[in-house]
């Protein structure tokens, strides 16, 4: 399929009357937008909610979906990132979902959209005030790895007792000489809660400072949180060995775009291989505006 | 002298049975008391209460704290006291695996309770984590080595380590040298006395190893079903035993 030819908006439809609007019922959904306000209210506190089974299975992004359907309305335009690509399986699969249960429009076009639905991407196109990211969130918990027990988890929570986070950024320097962690960064949100920002990389973690509203969902551990609009978000880090956003030292080889998170593509067995942006978005639409990297006319 | 840590009547039951009982004692600054008795006397469980652990039924644990004096630790918040868990007080388990991160090398092993009082600067953490290395008898080339790679005596001595780092004014050890052979026990009880008399620290040691309470306690206390039997100044305890279970205990020891 050629990328070009495929509409990149597809305007409202009716729905499938045999679902409710958005799938869920309605008592389902006031009771995790009462979960999305409890979290919007304490940036970065997991709000415990009552999850749905989705009919798709858990890790496929279910949490983000059950937020995706408390929220949406039927003007809403949808949007849906999988690894940065509007394309790919999961992508494809939950915004056909969203279009038939509510009839919403929808978009792979980062402007267009009110509601954006991630997994393991933040829009390199800045967000704006009007719009709302949902992230899918498979494990909530920064601490889990660290500390098995729940109990334990929620006491260093409430009590702030982070030192163990620090312990795994030193066991990584330690270990590989620097931060070797570089997705699913744990940050501090509002000064208060330290938060796990889904495994977006962390090139991606400055970007958590932001115009839009961002929710969290993680459908299996049943748990929500946000980060509400301009809140401070400090990724984590040693005075020695300061927080860096990384990409691969590389330019975009189809849109030349030096600023964007770039995905490693093996073009053959020889070692062949191309650099490409992540999001297929802000790529498509560098490429419109006439921007072509080194390897440009290789995909055509 | 104001005492670190007065202990009035501390009681725990476990439903009708008794943990421990109306215990009572004082532990000055640089004092070092050893808890005796056989299993299942309640020295751990008194040990527990103490640290906070546990919660006792009744009683109270009153600890000398730096900034505000002494304050009974049992009516304390939460949040108040686990932090003199970190800082002003140290437990060191019988097993080591009890006490350390098995996953965690032995520098963030040691590193942790600096981390978990702010300090944020990777190369400081790091020197002082070499440093109680050495401090412990550890070669400093350890130091990015986990805990399961160490042996059980050198799992034990960065334990102490593990505690000692933030310069804790006392400490609670349970059995610190229980399932350790002879010679590696002798080097731990050398190794403990001298960070003792160096650091200052008052220490808490429940044992049912009576040497072990001879080289390091300057006081004693003898446990017997929950109650406190016999207490005193070790040698006068150990060579006088006055109480008839403290006699048998006494005269259990094997002599080589």
């Amino acid at each position: 399929m050629n990328a070009a030819t495929q509409p990149r908006h597809s305007p409202r439809e009716s729905r499938d009357e045999a679902y409710n609007f958005a799938y869920l019922d309605e008592q389902t959904k006031r009771m995790i937008r009462r979960g999305l306000l409890k979290a919007v209210a304490i940036p970065g506190y997991q709000v415990p909610f009552g999850g749905r089974e989705m009919p798709l299975p858990y890790g496929w992004g279910t949490g983000g979906m059950q937020l995706t359907a408390a929220i949406l309305g039927a003007e809403d335009v949808l949007k849906v990132i999988d690894q940065g690509a509007d394309d790919t399986t999961n992508a494809v699969s939950i915004r056909r979902f969203f279009a038939r249960t509510a009839g919403v429009a929808t978009t792979e076009r980062t402007p267009e959209a009110t509601i954006i639905q991630t997994r393991h991407r933040i829009p390199e196109t800045p967000l704006r005030k009007d719009q709302i990211l949902v992230y899918q969130v498979p494990i909530p918990e920064p601490l889990r790895f660290l500390e098995p027990r729940e109990i334990e988890t929620r006491k260093m929570h409430s009590l702030q007792e982070y030192g163990l986070m620090h312990v795994k950024l030193y066991e990584d320097i330690s270990r590989h000489g620097a931060i070797a962690t570089s997705y699913a960064y744990p940050v501090k949100v509002a000064e208060r809660y330290v938060m796990d920002p889904s495994p977006i990389p962390k090139f991606d973690n400055p970007k958590l400072e932001s115009e839009a509203i961002q929710l969290f969902g993680a459908g299996r551990e049943q748990r929500i949180y946000a980060v509400p609009p301009h809140t401070r978000v400090v990724s984590l880090d040693f005075e020695d060995h300061p927080f860096e956003p990384t990409k691969a030292e590389h330019d975009c080889d189809l849109c030349g775009a030096a600023d964007s998170y770039l995905d490693e593509v093996i073009m053959d067995d020889a070692g062949g291989r191309m650099f490409v942006c992540s999001d297929a978005d802000y790529c498509r639409d560098r490429r419109e505006a006439g921007q072509s990297g080194a390897k440009a006319g290789a995909l055509s | 002298m104001t005492p670190l840590l007065q202990v009035r009547n501390v009681s725990k039951r476990y439903g009708s049975r008794i943990g421990c009982a109306e215990v009572n004692f004082d532990l000055y600054p640089g004092e070092v008391m050893g808890i005796v008795g056989e299993s299942g006397s309640g020295k751990s469980t008194l040990l527990n209460c103490l640290a906070g652990k546990l919660t006792p039924d009744g009683g109270q644990v009153v600890f000398d704290t730096h900034i505000d004096g002494p304050v009974d630790t049992l009516t304390m918040s939460e949040p108040q006291r686990r932090m003199l868990g970190r800082t002003d007080w140290a437990f060191v388990h019988q097993n080591a695996r009890d006490g350390l991160r098995m996953g965690v090398s032995a520098g963030g092993n040691i590193g942790e309770r600096l981390m978990a009082v702010g300090e944020r600067h990777y190369g400081r953490i790091r020197g002082r984590a070499a440093d109680w290395l050495d401090r412990v008898e550890i070669d400093q080339s350890r130091i990015d080595d986990r805990p399961v790679a160490f042996s059980g005596g050198m799992q034990q001595r960065l334990q102490i380590a593990r505690n000692l780092v933030t310069g804790p004014r006392l400490a609670f050890m349970d059995e610190p040298t229980g399932g350790l052979d002879v010679s590696v026990q002798a080097r731990l009880l050398d190794l403990l006395r001298g960070l003792v008399r160096e650091m200052g620290l008052s220490a808490l040691i429940v044992t049912h190893d009576l040497a072990v309470v001879r080289l390091l306690a300057d006081r004693l206390m003898v446990m017997k079903d929950g109650h406190v039997v016999e207490a005193g100044l070790t040698d006068q305890v150990l060579d006088d035993p006055q109480h008839a279970y403290t006699q048998l205990l006494v005269s259990s020891v094997l002599q080589v």
